[in-house]
């Protein structure tokens, strides 16, 4: 089972390959649109690679509840022991 | 055996697994077909990743159909994967949602409407033309429009650019028919998409569609849709040409 830190650091380089984001600014407390600048469209592309990469589905309705890195991962860690 | 064997299909417009032109190249290829889809600029990133949930390996092609030098390439581009083509899918519109849709259609700024008008109408004809060196007889041109026969809630401008659309299939379906190529639209019932997430008051429209649709209507249902492309791509309307058919639920015969 993957670590917290492990889905973090799967997810920083989804979204430093997306949107270009040092992948060591992704960290759990930002917030992917305020402090990290990742637009709709980016965001988009992120949760498509990111399911594939973590084989879970996220939907369209719980994406807008991601506001944070870490809400994110949460929502990972949650989706693959579920 | 499918419908489409054998047969070499560009969908135009695929960007994510919630778009219509993505239920089109899954049936499409699940009834046989070899499909190459298209997408721009950013979005392309997507469609790339979401083609591997295709039951099929699909090749991604870059196409902007407001640039020319992408329309005039294409055919260099698509003889990659493909030796000719047998169909292809326009599921391509655009509107700025922020000043042509959601009931600004008395402030819609020119430039924002002629944008709409290229590429949602225009880029049938352009995107047709550009096709036409890899297709023969029997080819078939298939978009997607949404009832511009009368006003909706919230469509606005992108409604005027539909109804442009449907214009120019029936003047595509004229010059191309000598050629034996058929040119036809499905005009679908609102369905979920990463675009029509974007039109301000889109809900509005669903939930009165699965009101009055004598079949019912469920938004989040494209295969519907997807089979009547399909149909059209196929051989088995090989006299139906510059014809738009309904595939939604029976709302548009209803008149209460």
């Amino acid at each position: 089972m993957a670590t917290t830190e492990e889905i973090r650091a799967d997810l920083a380089e989804i979204v430093n390959e997306v949107a270009g984001i040092p992948a060591d600014d992704v960290q759990l407390d930002k917030s992917f649109t305020d402090d990290l600048d990742v637009d709709s469209l980016s965001m988009v592309e992120v949760v498509v690679a990111a399911e594939e990469k973590f084989d879970v589905k996220i939907p369209d309705d719980e994406v807008k509840n991601l506001k944070t890195v870490g809400d994110a991962v949460a929502f990972i860690e949650r989706a693959q022991n579920g | 055996m499918g419908i489409l064997d054998g047969k070499r299909i560009l969908v135009a417009g695929v960007t994510m697994d919630t778009s219509i032109g993505f239920a089109v190249a899954r049936v499409a290829q699940e009834q046989g077909a070899t499909v190459v889809v298209s997408n721009f600029g950013r979005a392309l990133g997507i469609t790339k990743r979401i083609v591997s949930r295709l039951p099929k390996e699909t090749p991604v092609v870059e196409l902007d159909v407001t640039d020319q030098e992408h329309l005039d390439r294409l055919p260099e581009l698509l003889r990659e994967h493909v030796d000719g083509l047998d169909g292809v899918v326009h599921s391509i519109a655009y509107g700025n949602p922020e000043t042509l849709l959601g009931g600004k259609f008395l402030t819609g700024p020119w430039p924002d409407v002629a944008q709409a008008v290229q590429v949602s109408a225009y880029s049938l004809a352009s995107l047709s033309n550009a096709c036409l060196p890899l297709m023969g007889s029997g080819g078939s041109v298939v978009g997607m429009t949404f009832d511009a026969t009368v006003a909706w809630p919230a469509y606005d401008w992108m409604g005027v650019a539909k109804a442009g659309l449907e214009s120019c299939s029936r003047y595509l379906a004229r010059d191309l028919g000598p050629q034996g190529i058929r040119v036809n639209l499905v005009s679908a019932g609102p369905l979920k998409t990463l675009a029509a997430k974007a039109i301000p008051g889109f809900e509005e429209l669903e939930s009165m569609w699965s009101d009055r649709a004598p079949l019912g209507w469920d938004e989040k249902d494209h295969e519907p849709t997807a089979k009547a492309v399909v149909a059209l791509l196929s051989d088995f309307f090989p006299a139906t040409t510059g014809e738009i058919v309904h595939v939604d639920g029976g709302y548009h015969a209803m008149g209460a």
